[in-house]
């Protein structure tokens, strides 16, 4: 199993590879940028832990974990 | 067509949110703007024109978005403003796409969207300022050429490029639409012709390339639910097999779409956006590393809302103290002067009668009654124009979300509910932030609940009148102050399961996506803030304020008709007479004693005649209806009016008690006469009405019930429908009655109570 999106720790970088499901959220993902070969770092997280935060293309997005969770990523 | 006679346009702005999209709206539209409602729906439909050299160009200012991809009926509504599908839109001439420069990876696709529809678009590249600060460089020229649009650039906050835009958009008009090969591959466009054909065949409508398009590509969306409405049979079973047969060949629906139109951007910027450093912390970066700390961060955040939330409660007080107005505040003081001004001019102008009640009782009070929410109002939406404008309210949402999810709503929701503790009517307003429907709908109903302000001087007199002034935990604390800190709340806590239920019986579904931009700090602008309050304002005033003041004047009329005034008109004009009298004639020294005890005799004996006059007013006859309905909350028939007269607004039980129980109505709930007559009044058998578990029943009614017109009207602005505000009454009406039955039936066997 490739690693997810949450389980990045805070400065890490990495690269998209899938998102997982074909709902609303998934959606929501792919089309913020979220897609096969973006770079992705992430920025830090909420103080109870949850969302997180992360550098896509120069925008910040906030992602719940279980969000996060959905998308694969490699490096 | 002749380009010398003027020609007016139409054309839209869309773009994501934070593109600075308002900043330019306003620079080129001034307060030249009108907010409506698309029919159906919630979502705001802005209005703004301006004029050139050629003619009126009207802007239709599109919702911010990421994507045209349709999950609801509100979101479906910008696509068909693009389509020219809506009634009262008139058809467009263009597009304008506004484009964050420093962000136009993410940006685009928005834009490769809207390039689908076939109109002529003018891309403006603002925040140009930045891109510079961020180290990007962007190739204008081969840029334009590769998107084969016209680009201008802006600096919409600075005003920078706006009579650029004004032109480039002049020009749009004679351009033809821009064309361009379909990013999808032919398997896709060919089952997208079987599409629109079939529906033809089916129903005998022909729907737009792009309808067909989204209505394939959006699973579950609001174009597949629009065509079901229409009556389109089989449709879901078409679309099944469609996809199906798009997954054959390589076309994974839904994925495909982000898929093609991101490996379409990534080959437009390459070699025309270079970037020169991309790891580094921005300044914004640097800020949230304080900002969402977990202390500093929550510490400044729960300062920023203590700061809020104190604005909204006594920030006019705060303002009125310099002019000695401290104690009701600047503009409720200036309201009430005003009010009263009025109401004297009234009164001495003509005679007493029908015409002279309604005009003071009726129309001047009531529109006090929708003028005194405007501080409220004006410096909620200050603060919420600054926190968007400068990024924060994103800050809210991201520290906040986990807390609410408690609540099943999102972090989204926690401004406009702490704002509604001190009045649900900017709170409600505030809902617009909410981008998800169903969480915006939740915390539309469960604001009310929160416990604003004008339930204080109901909770205020029953406290005062009944509860014994006990001091506990060793002096520091009083039973006054623990019993207003429960009923403050009880409201709060009761939201908890109703938000609850109504996610799971009246909303049901999966959790929306949360996803959300961090956007960029900056300064606020100053014409922008300007101008969100103002919108606010005029919305209030000319969609609510309305209603609010049609309910005053009904419930005046309830409890004037048809009683017979003549004796009170006679009292009162003795009583105006006398005080003439006193005024004017300088007599004897012993007389003055005299005049002034019959004037006290006849203002007491028209309290008692006010006080007749409503007993025999419809009010009063629902009231005696009713009693048997209260009773089991140990009210009697003057309760129960006061209840009922209390619909304007629940501070208004305070003066309806004050005339019922033959005071006069200029009583407030610190009145000690009010507070000794409560407690003398007696059912017939001689037993006291007014025990602590009634108080106790009343207070805990009026933290439940939805006595306020001003938010059902708003709920009503707000919901685009009457059934919510219908839904809200009846709901916290069952509650209150409910809570109060209970506080009642259980207070009165308790025997310390008692």
């Amino acid at each position: 199993m490739p690693r997810t999106l949450d389980q990045l720790a805070v400065g890490e970088h990495a690269r998209v590879l899938d998102v997982v499901g074909d709902d609303d959220i998934s959606i929501r993902l792919m089309e913020m940028g979220l897609v096969e070969g973006t770079e992705v770092r992430k920025m830090g997280q909420a103080p109870m832990g949850d969302p997180l935060e992360y550098a896509v293309h120069s925008s910040r997005l906030m992602l719940r974990r279980v969000e996060a969770a959905r998308v694969q990523i490699e490096g | 067509m002749s380009s010398s006679s003027p020609k007016s346009l139409t054309i839209a702005f869309i773009g994501n949110p934070n593109t600075g999209k308002s900043s330019l709206f306003n620079a080129l539209c001034g307060m030249n703007a009108r907010v409506g409602n698309f029919p159906g729906v919630t979502v705001e439909k802005k209005l703004g024109s301006f004029r050139d050299d050629q003619g009126e160009v009207t802007v239709i200012d599109l919702p911010g978005t990421y994507s045209l991809s349709a999950r609801s009926a509100d979101e479906l509504v910008s696509v068909d403003v693009l389509l020219s599908r809506v009634a009262d839109a008139p058809k467009l001439d263009g597009v304008v796409v506004i484009v964050d420069a420093t962000n136009i990876e993410r940006n685009l696709y928005l834009f490769s969207q809207v390039r689908d529809i076939g109109l002529p678009i003018l891309l403006v590249l603002n925040m140009w300022d930045r891109i510079e600060e961020e180290g990007i460089t962007i190739d204008l020229g081969e840029l334009g050429k590769r998107l084969g649009v016209p680009i201008v650039v802006t600096s919409a906050n600075r005003r920078v490029g706006i009579e650029e835009v004004r032109r480039g958009i002049r020009s749009l008009a004679a351009s033809p639409a821009a064309t361009h090969p379909s990013l999808f591959p032919t398997s896709f466009t060919e089952e997208r012709d079987k599409f629109v054909s079939w529906v033809r065949e089916q129903e005998a409508i022909t729907i737009p390339h792009f309808l067909a398009e989204r209505t394939l590509l959006d699973v579950g969306g609001a174009s597949e639910s629009h065509l079901e409405q229409v009556g389109v049979k089989g449709l879901t079973e078409y679309l099944t097999a469609a996809r199906g047969r798009l997954s054959q060949s390589g076309c994974r629906v839904p994925a495909i779409e982000t898929k093609l139109r991101y490996a379409w951007i990534r080959e437009t910027l390459s070699g025309v956006v270079h970037r020169v450093e991309n790891n580094r912390l921005t300044r914004s970066d640097r800020l949230d590393r304080i900002l969402t700390h977990r202390i500093w961060g929550v510490a400044i955040f729960l300062f920023a809302m203590f700061i809020i939330f104190q604005s909204i409660y006594v920030g006019d007080k705060v303002l009125g103290q310099p002019f000695g107005m401290g104690e009701s505040g600047l503009f409720a003081g200036l309201i009430g002067n005003a009010q009263s001004g009025l109401t004297n001019l009234v009164d001495g102008s003509l005679a007493p009668g029908a015409l002279q009640s309604l005009l003071s009782d009726g129309v001047i009070a009531g529109v006090g009654g929708v003028l005194v929410f405007l501080p409220q109002i004006a410096i909620l939406f200050l603060f919420i124009a600054i926190l968007e404008d400068c990024g924060y309210m994103a800050r809210v949402a991201f520290l906040m979300d986990k807390l609410m999810t408690k609540l099943g709503l999102s972090g989204r929701s926690f401004l406009p509910l702490l704002s509604s503790f001190a009045c649900a009517v900017p709170g409600i307003m505030a809902t617009r932030v909410i981008e998800n429907r169903r969480d915006r709908m939740v915390t539309i109903l469960v604001a009310p609940l929160m416990s604003c302000s004008a339930r204080v001087p109901v909770y205020v007199l029953m406290v005062s009148a009944f509860v014994p002034p006990i001091k506990i935990a060793g002096g520091w604390l009083s039973l006054h102050a623990l019993i207003l800190f429960a009923m403050q709340m009880l409201g709060a806590m009761v939201a908890i399961p109703v938000a609850w239920s109504l996610k799971r019986w009246l909303f049901p579904g999966q959790t929306p996506p949360f996803v959300m931009e961090l956007p960029a700090y900056k300064w606020p602008s100053w014409r922008v803030l300007l101008q969100r309050v103002w919108e606010r304002i005029q919305s209030f005033l000319v969609r609510a304020g309305t209603l609010i003041l049609l309910t005053s004047i009904l419930i005046w009329g309830a409890g004037y008709f048809p009683s017979d005034h003549t004796k009170l008109y006679q009292l009162k004009s003795e009583l105006h007479q006398k005080s003439a009298d006193q005024a004017n004639e300088a007599s004897g020294p012993d007389s003055i004693a005299e005049k002034e005890a019959a004037i006290e005799a006849l203002k007491t004996e028209i309290n008692v005649e006010s006080s007749r006059m409503i007993e025999q007013s419809f009010l009063g006859m629902v009231g005696k209806t009713i009693e048997p309905t209260v009773r089991p909350l140990g009210w009697d028939w003057r309760i129960g009016v006061g209840v009922l007269a209390s619909f304007p607004a629940r501070e208004v039980v305070v003066a309806t008690f004050g005339t019922i129980y033959s005071l006069g109505s200029e009583v407030d709930e610190n009145d000690q006469g009010l507070q000794g007559s409560l407690q003398a009044a007696t059912w017939p058998d001689g037993r006291k009405v007014f025990t602590i578990p009634v108080a106790l029943s009343i207070m805990v009614f009026f933290a439940l019930c939805a006595q306020c017109a001003a938010t059902l009207m708003v709920i009503r602005r707000e919901t685009n429908s009457w059934r919510w505000p219908i839904f809200t009454f009846v709901y916290m009406t069952t509650l209150a009655y409910l809570g109060a039955l209970l506080t009642f039936q259980i207070g009165s066997r308790i025997p310390f109570l008692n």
